[in-house]
């Protein structure tokens, strides 16, 4: 079962948005969580709160079993090869920070280039170019076809010698392409770099395997993938975080301490200075249950189909500027209307109970190429189904009809 | 509340035809960059005192309608006043767009804007409605430093 049928698990899915049921298309900036995360979460809270790794009390021992068996749970989903390659984190955007700030600063000089896409998200964008400011190093972008496609030979013509670091998110949060993220790893190798991936758009929405990509680092969030906010993953591979100088200090990240001097934990405790975010990470790990029950094959199926169907219907509407490829897109559909500013249709929208994000979608290098201010994106997920497409369609109608006369 | 209510006539006119789009160059111009960041919305607006008058006013940059709507009916309200009448003006046009309630006579102060009262009901649209004004806000008390 997947779709429409699972709203009856998510409280937050039921309400009307004034008159209207809500149509919630903006899962791509943060999912909805079903009751079972939102159980899991009182459950622990209202059971075995205390802190983690420092009583010897039972509810001390039994937050920690909790915490660390949601990293376990993680390392499961993923496919990492150890437990301790999972480091918890605030969030995608912290992860990508940590590792500028700690690879970054340890491996980087003067003429070492980065290698990215002018589409990242910022938070895959500014952690490096301060980077690069601090070490002399310099961004390289690979540049996109037309529809923001980078295929291999693009790929290929960005790495070079100089290369320590080929950064890319797995799937663009704007144009929903998937970038060829095994093939840049194996190219990046050979030249003795390593590959970050910015997965916040792609860990939930297929079946991963972090040793079959061959990902030096991969970055998520909770957040998108039914869990709760305030959690993110960083995932690494094990002898690369073993090198690493920690990101914060103070709490339970030490060995030994003295007044002049301390040692550190080994990975990934190393990277979790002072009170995790242990509520959360029992929350996430409901969520993957919740996900793996559902099959992330058949996740991906069905989200995969349900972006297919809108895009090719807005595609059927003359005034709609589809923005990247028109099919085999992942999740989610970048359009305006028109010259119908994307503010204006998102709130028409709304008042039919549509949700969908309408800005720059944190990429404002992308809109620039793509020549916009602002675009509407809708986001599919588990719980959409083709009534929301349908809503959608009839939403974009709307829009034009009510704004008809002004724009064109 | 309904999207009449936001989408007066009106306000797509001064939309679609706005009133006082261009750049001022030349002595006595103070010229105010202001954006909306969460948005990408963006205004310059170009105003010349003189004489403590509102002598000339221009906006370029781009927004959605609401945004561009209230520019340009910010500039043909306050083009020709002195400027402590604008500044009165713009206080009376934040206060409406709080959702504050307005005399009569702070209405007549506000010619066309005053359609752009609905906002106030849609809480995520009352940063377009105010970027202009506060474009403003900040041109006037840059020229009184």
């Amino acid at each position: 079962m997947i779709g429409r049928a699972l709203i009856r698990d998510f409280p937050i899915l039921q309400q009307q948005i004034g008159s209207a049921p809500l149509v919630y298309l903006d899962s791509a900036a943060s999912s909805q969580k079903p009751r079972h995360v939102l159980e899991a979460m009182q459950r622990y809270y209202e059971h075995d709160h205390a802190n983690v790794h420092r009583g010897v009390h039972t509810l001390g021992a039994r937050a920690t079993d909790a915490y660390e068996g949601a990293r376990e749970k993680v390392r499961r989903f993923i496919h990492a090869r150890r437990t301790q390659e999972i480091v918890f984190t605030r969030g995608t955007t912290m992860s990508l920070n940590l590792i500028a700030e700690t690879y970054g600063i340890a491996h980087l000089g003067p003429g070492d280039e980065i290698v990215l896409t002018p589409q990242e998200h910022h938070a895959n964008l500014l952690p490096w170019q301060r980077l690069a400011r601090r070490t002399g190093a310099r961004l390289v972008f690979i540049e996109p076809s037309p529809e923001g496609i980078i295929d291999e030979t693009r790929l290929m013509q960005a790495i070079s010698s100089r290369t320590k670091i080929v950064t890319l998110a797995h799937i663009s949060n704007v144009l929903g392409t998937v970038n060829p993220i095994r093939f840049a790893a194996e190219r990046v190798h050979e030249v003795g770099g390593i590959i970050v991936v910015d997965g916040a758009q792609s860990v939930p929405h297929m079946p991963y395997d972090v040793q079959a990509l061959d990902i030096d680092f991969l970055a998520f969030s909770g957040h998108k993938m039914l869990g709760p906010t305030g959690i993110g993953v960083l995932y690494g591979k094990y002898e690369l975080l073993k090198a690493l100088e920690p990101y914060e200090l103070g709490g339970e990240m030490i060995d030994t301490v003295s007044l002049h001097e301390a040692t550190w934990r080994d990975p990934p405790w190393r990277f979790e200075a002072g009170t995790p975010p242990i509520a959360e990470a029992v929350g996430l790990a409901a969520a993957i249950d919740y996900l793996e029950a559902l099959d992330m094959r058949r996740v991906e199926a069905h989200v995969l189909q349900l972006t297919e169907l809108a895009t090719q219907a807005l595609a059927e509407i003359p005034e709609v500027t589809i923005y990247g490829p028109r099919s085999g897109r992942h999740a989610v559909l970048t359009f305006n209307i028109g010259s119908i500013h994307a503010h204006d249709t998102a709130t028409v929208l709304d008042t039919m109970g549509i949700a969908v994000r309408a800005g720059h979608h944190c990429a404002q290098p992308l809109m620039k190429r793509l020549g916009v201010n602002a675009t509407v994106r809708a986001s599919f997920y588990v719980y959409n189904d083709k009534q929301d497409v349908e809503s959608l369609v009839a939403g974009v109608h709307r829009v034009k009809e009510f704004f008809g006369d002004v724009f064109r | 509340m309904s999207l009449d209510d936001l989408y007066r006539q009106v306000i797509l006119d001064h939309a679609q035809h706005p009133r006082a789009r261009g750049v001022l160059n030349g002595d006595h111009v103070i010229a105010v960059d202001l954006k909306n960041p969460t948005c990408g919305d963006h205004i310059t607006l170009y105003v010349r005192l003189q004489d403590g008058n509102v002598q000339d006013i221009r906006f370029t940059g781009e927004g959605c309608s609401i945004s561009q709507a209230s520019a340009s009916m910010m500039t043909d309200l306050l083009k020709g006043q002195s400027v402590g009448e604008a500044e009165r003006i713009k206080n009376i046009f934040l206060k409406m767009i709080q959702g504050e309630a307005l005399t009569e006579a702070e209405e007549e102060a506000l010619g066309d804007a005053i359609a752009l009262k609905g906002v106030a009901q849609f809480p995520a649209r009352i940063k377009c409605a105010t970027l202009a004004w506060k474009a403003l806000e900040q041109g006037i008390s840059e020229q009184s430093m």
